[in-house]
């Protein structure tokens, strides 16, 4: 009884949750991935999705997509594979018949954005770079579900550099490159990128993995390997995203496995600016919202005043 | 309206060696529910158990605010499931998913196989009651599978098959003497394995009856966002937790 009291006089005195990335300004540093939220609507009947400092929408690509074959989804222990493969209906769909109804919300909306070749991700992002209200893009180059593109471009830093390179002089506004873990040194790649201009990096995208059914000995994805997210990778994906905050001087959008606030909390300690949640969003719709709460209440107790102070703030010695 | 909630467990009823009914209780006045619709239910208390499970309405009470569901004991899931006692809690997401198109004063023949029998309670209740003549027609292996028959004959003529013969006739359910007829009916409802949808929408096609079969693909959200679940149809790949379940068998191509 005494604790729920000090609890509510603590709340009293306001946590500033605002987070900033390269200049552009959050509500708060909680964000839904790409690919688990469709493009926020799908959560409306469930969430205020003003609550949310930003919604990274469906991959979107120059043309549209039908994606990978059924079955795309196997789960697994703590996590599930997935290997849909982009559906979309194409960035002019988006832009003209998505983004209208969708940006009355009061949070940031990020395209994520993929190719096949360099000259589609630049198209992509040209188109974006004139809609009103889109402050922010997410430069997918981990997908690894697509046969051409894709995680191609995240696995070395050669094409990771000219991919951003060429995206950046094509996109003024703000521009985060989501990253792939499936790489041997990520802070390369992560500095390859910080070099070609991005405004921030996003990780980690999925792992890549697979799964067998052994009475069938089949294998349970059409494209027989996928991404697997989930808690089984948040383990190494908080490495990487603490490895990468030593290495580059841009923000993190730190994701992998979050499901709850003190998950997300690990996150920033690490290094992460802001975080993404992703597959928890399957699980209860309205987990962003409630991650929300929980970081503002650990602030509370923990007497934060701002939630910018957990950034890197991982005790080590 | 989709809505999240926590259900309480009002009973288990087992109705062979691996079914049951499954019967839960809302404090609140429930969603309007079709015929065909699903919901996304969390295991509870369980930790090796990631996604929520896609299961069928089997019926609803909207006095007594019960929702129950036909559930087959496959896996860990269904037969945690299973092992709920009185007053346990359930999180669930519904009412999801499309329903099956109402007739008013038709002929209509239901097929149903598996867990496939699940949406056909309600839809048959409802057919019924908009004055349409129903004959529900169940395939199974053995007599032992063949349950509920006693509720679906209240709204309907009940026929079934088993692959053993132990009840009703010998064969697979496509096999049943009622296709002789086909042509009687004005359209065909069907839910199952797909290897028994695929059959039945062949039959349904090749008479000129229209077909609309519920799928049953593996989902992860269940709500439109994850595009996990989708089918192949005419329109390119459409996602079966919105778009569906219930699709004309034209549209699909399977």
């Amino acid at each position: 009884m005494y604790r729920r009291t000090s609890i509510s006089l603590n709340r009293f005195k306001m946590v500033d949750l605002q987070v900033e990335i390269a200049g552009l300004k959050m509500r708060n540093p909680v964000t839904a991935a790409s690919g688990t939220f469709g493009f926020g609507e799908e959560y409306a009947d469930f969430i205020d999705l003003d609550k949310l400092g930003g919604i990274f929408v469906k991959g979107l690509t120059i043309k549209s997509r039908e994606g990978n074959d059924y079955p795309r989804m196997a789960e697994t222990p703590s996590g599930m594979l997935n290997a849909v493969g982009l559906q979309n209906k194409g960035v002019d769909y988006f832009i003209d018949s998505i983004y209208p109804r969708i940006k009355h919300w009061n949070t940031e909306i990020f395209p994520n954005i993929n190719g096949s070749v360099i000259a589609d991700y630049v198209a992509v992002a040209e188109k974006l770079n004139e809609v009103k209200g889109i402050n922010g893009i997410e430069l997918n180059i981990s997908c690894p579900n697509v046969k051409e593109g894709g995680m191609a471009f995240g696995v070395s830093c050669t094409s990771a550099i000219a991919v951003t390179k060429a995206v950046r002089k094509a996109y003024d506004k703000t521009l985060i490159v989501k990253l792939s873990p499936n790489v041997t040194d990520i802070t390369e790649i992560a500095k390859g990128v910080e070099s070609a201009g991005a405004d921030s990096v996003s990780l980690v995208n999925t792992l890549l993995g697979m799964a067998i059914d052994a009475k069938t000995k089949k294998p349970l994805l059409s494209t027989i390997t996928g991404g697997l997210s989930g808690p089984a990778i948040k383990p190494i994906a908080l490495r990487m995203v603490w490895q990468v905050y030593n290495a580059v001087k841009i923000p993190i959008v730190g994701m992998g496995g979050i499901m709850n606030g003190n998950d997300a909390i690990e996150f920033m300690l690490a290094g992460s600016s802001a975080i993404q949640v992703g597959t928890a969003n399957y699980i209860d719709p309205q987990i962003c919202e409630k991650i929300v709460d929980e970081i503002e209440q650990y602030c509370s107790i923990n007497g934060i005043t701002k939630v910018t102070d957990l950034i890197g703030g991982l005790i080590t010695d | 309206m989709k809505r999240i909630q926590d259900f309480s467990v009002i009973d288990t009823i087992w109705l062979n060696s691996s079914s049951y009914i499954l019967i839960l209780k809302s404090e609140r006045t429930l969603e309007k529910i079709e015929p065909g619709n699903f919901a996304e239910i969390k295991i509870p208390d369980t930790s090796d158990i990631f996604l929520r499970r896609p299961i069928s309405v089997y019926d609803v009470d909207h006095d007594k605010n019960e929702i129950s569901f036909y559930i087959k004991a496959i896996g860990k899931g269904t037969n945690k499931l299973g092992s709920l006692l009185p007053g346990n809690k359930v999180n669930i997401i519904y009412p999801l998913g499309n329903a099956y198109t109402p007739v008013k004063n038709k002929n209509v023949l239901i097929v149903g196989g598996g867990t496939g029998i699940a949406p056909f309670k309600l839809l048959g209740e409802q057919l019924s009651s908009l004055g349409s003549r129903v004959t529900y027609v169940f395939g199974a292996r053995t007599s032992e599978e063949i349950v509920l028959s006693d509720i679906f004959s209240k709204f309907g003529e009940f026929n079934c098959t088993t692959e053993d013969g132990s009840l009703g006739e010998k064969g697979l359910v496509t096999l049943h003497s009622v296709f002789n007829n086909i042509k009687d009916f004005d359209i065909v409802y069907t839910c199952g394995p797909d290897p028994m949808m695929k059959a039945v929408s062949k039959i349904a096609e090749d008479n000129n009856v229209r077909c609309e079969a519920s799928l049953e693909n593996m989902m992860a959200c269940g709500i439109g966002a994850c595009l996990c679940c989708v089918t192949p149809t005419i329109r390119g790949n459409a996602v079966v937790c919105t778009e569906g379940p219930v699709f004309h068998s034209t549209d699909l191509k399977w």
